[in-house]
């Protein structure tokens, strides 16, 4: 069985090195996709940002917004890779190989995860050019871009499944921003959640990304923002990214194996 | 490891055969989508050290017989066998003994052909140094060493083709699956492919080729199977079908392909059933047990008598497209499968369009 696993951890790792490669040999791909990102720190920041009231600094109360929804939107990537590589044959060529059957989809996520780290850190230097602060020390602001990474890395599980499941390249770029735009919005993303009207804050309280961006806004603000209860929402986030991951693994690696 | 004596020369071979047994064994597959029967019972067998033409006009089943010996699908009921091992019961032990080279190179665009070969290496488990040494050696046997290090998204279509089938062999496969390998590629790149798959069978690989191209399974094949909507309809060597099909044939060609009908009619009683290649535009009058001069006198006194102007009349030896056209009969689909060049080549959209319309095919 060890070697099973060691199989699998091999393989992960050569698929991972494939899909850098890709990333490094395409890097139009993630400055396209950072460029949405900016704009939307700029329009907040410079444009709504005036009429939004959140009792203090709003660029520290928008960067945390911007970094989990920009984490979630990165995982649009893994649908679309992997769609492709359907359509390409590639996953064929891998599923013909005696190699271990979930490595395809573990090599790709890890891969987006280390583009989200890539991207995170590039989102902190646009925030922090335009008046972000960590006012919260050196460990917690760590702790808060693992909070994103993890919660980022289950939803790439969702858009594993979605990937494999849509026909082509571009219903995978639609598919995978149709669940990520209510989730990120109808949330404490980029305005006080007490201005939505009481039934949409049942809901936008009680999703996972409301969870993730309060914990990161905690984390890196500390006692600059009141009302947030940081072991909850840091618990509750970690909570929703191990379900999310173990529900969606499950279905991906299904999904992936099935033939049919 | 293990000797095998393949045609006087003792070879080796880096599996422990069980000699006697078929390298591929199929038996009773079949396989439908929705009401659609891709295979309706297919059984055959591959020896060792040979080539196995699978040969059939598009939707004849080819890719999904393919697909299934290659682990990539499941059949609805039969049996599948690579050197005794169940593809079906054990994938992943038949996944070690197999290479599979697409109808498109299934290489990644963006690495380098080296790069492509050393992560196939080490999906078959081979060390990092063992993989570099075969992909090494891979890119060398298909003279790809100049463009190693090239993202292959700069290669010709011929050099891709050789990639993906390069990538096919870096786990040295006792057993090689090639689907459609020369489609959409210009002769000389073809005859250079031919001439390395012979070299491999030499060597004492076993390969099973799908083709639509006749000269390819002409040349390159031991034995061929002809599939036909999902079912074989004959099976032979390539001398042994022609010789099905009767002799030499008089081949008729006239300036105005409407008078085809005409001249097949016209042909009916001389000698053998006139067949018509719509393709080509000829009518083929099989001589049979007679005497092709005599034949052949016959029918260029008839056309003459009829007034309908000629543009080639010749006797030779059956084509294996011949052959095919007597078999199959339809010849409409004999020209979709007969030029195939032209809508293969932009496979992964035909492929997806294919996948959408078993999609369709299930949800009716």
């Amino acid at each position: 069985m060890s070697t099973g696993i060691s199989r699998m951890v091999t393989d992960s790792i050569v698929v991972t090195k494939r899909n850098l490669i890709r990333m490094r040999r395409l890097p139009e791909a993630i400055f396209f996709n950072s460029v949405q990102p900016v704009m939307f720190v700029l329009l907040f920041r410079y444009v709504f940002g005036g009429a939004i009231n959140t009792g203090g600094e709003y660029v520290n109360f928008l960067i945390p917004g911007i970094l989990v929804q920009t984490s979630l939107f990165g995982g649009a990537g893994t649908a679309i890779g992997l769609n492709e590589d359907m359509g390409k044959g590639i996953i064929d060529r891998f599923r013909s190989l005696p190699m271990a059957r979930s490595a395809v989809l573990t090599g790709r996520i890890l891969a987006d995860v280390a583009r989200n780290v890539f991207v995170v850190l590039l989102m902190l230097a646009v925030g922090t050019a335009v008046g972000f602060r960590f006012n919260n020390g050196f460990f917690p602001a760590i702790a808060a871009i693992a909070v994103l990474l993890l919660f980022g890395m289950a939803f790439s599980w969702m858009f594993a499944l979605v990937g494999l499941s849509v026909k082509t390249a571009e219903s995978a770029q639609i598919a995978s921003f149709l669940p990520v735009f209510p989730l990120t919005f109808a949330a404490s993303t980029f305005v006080p959640l007490d201005s939505m009207p009481g039934w949409l804050q049942v809901f936008a309280r009680n999703q996972p990304v409301s969870h993730a961006v309060n914990a990161v806004r905690k984390l890196t603000q500390g006692s600059a923002v009141q009302g947030i209860n940081l072991a909850a929402e840091v618990w509750l986030t970690l909570a929703w990214s191990g379900g999310i991951t173990i529900v969606f693994a499950t279905l991906a690696i299904r999904k992936y194996r099935k033939v049919d | 490891m293990g000797f095998v004596n393949y045609r006087g020369r003792v070879i080796i071979v880096n599996s422990s055969p069980a000699p006697g047994t078929p390298m591929i064994e199929v038996s009773g597959i079949t396989k439908a989508f929705g009401s659609t029967k891709a295979l309706t019972g297919v059984s055959l067998t591959v020896e060792r050290g040979t080539v196995l033409g699978l040969l059939g006009p598009n939707g004849a089943g080819k890719t999904t017989l393919v697909r299934i010996l290659a682990t990539l699908m499941h059949p609805d009921s039969g049996t599948a066998r690579i050197n005794g091992i169940d593809v079906l019961a054990e994938p992943q032990r038949a996944r070690g003994l197999i290479g599979l080279a697409g109808q498109y190179a299934a290489v990644d665009e963006l690495l380098t052909g080296r790069e492509n070969l050393e992560m196939v290496g080490r999906l078959y488990g081979l060390s990092r140094t063992d993989s570099a040494a075969r992909a090494n050696e891979t890119l060398e046997r298909l003279t790809l060493t100049e463009a190693a290090d090239r993202p292959v998204k700069t290669y010709s279509g011929g050099m891709r083709r050789r990639l993906d089938l390069g990538a096919s062999l870096v786990g040295r496969p006792i057993v090689l699956i090639l689907d459609e390998p020369t489609t959409g590629l210009d002769p000389r790149t073809r005859s250079e492919l031919w001439q390395f798959i012979t070299d491999l069978v030499a060597q004492g690989t076993t390969v099973l080729l799908t083709t639509q191209y006749l000269e390819e399974a002409d040349v390159l094949a031991d034995r061929i199977v002809v599939l036909d909507r999902g079912g074989i309809i004959a099976e032979g060597t390539a001398d042994e079908l022609k010789a099905k099909q009767g002799g030499d044939v008089v081949d008729v060609k006239p300036v105005d392909p409407d008078n085809i009908p005409r001249i097949a009619e016209l042909l009916s009683d001389i000698a053998g059933q006139p067949q018509i290649d719509v393709r080509t535009g000829r009518v083929l009058v099989p001589v049979g047990d007679l005497r092709g001069v005599d034949v052949l006198t016959t029918v260029a006194r008839m056309i003459s008598d009829s007034g309908i102007e000629l543009d080639d009349l010749a006797i030779r030896r059956p084509s294996l497209d011949d052959v095919f056209l007597a078999l199959t009969g339809h010849a409409a689909e004999q020209t979709d499968g007969g030029t195939g060049a032209t809508d293969e080549e932009t496979a992964p959209s035909t492929k997806r369009a294919s996948r959408r319309s078993k999609r369709t095919e299930r949800a009716a």
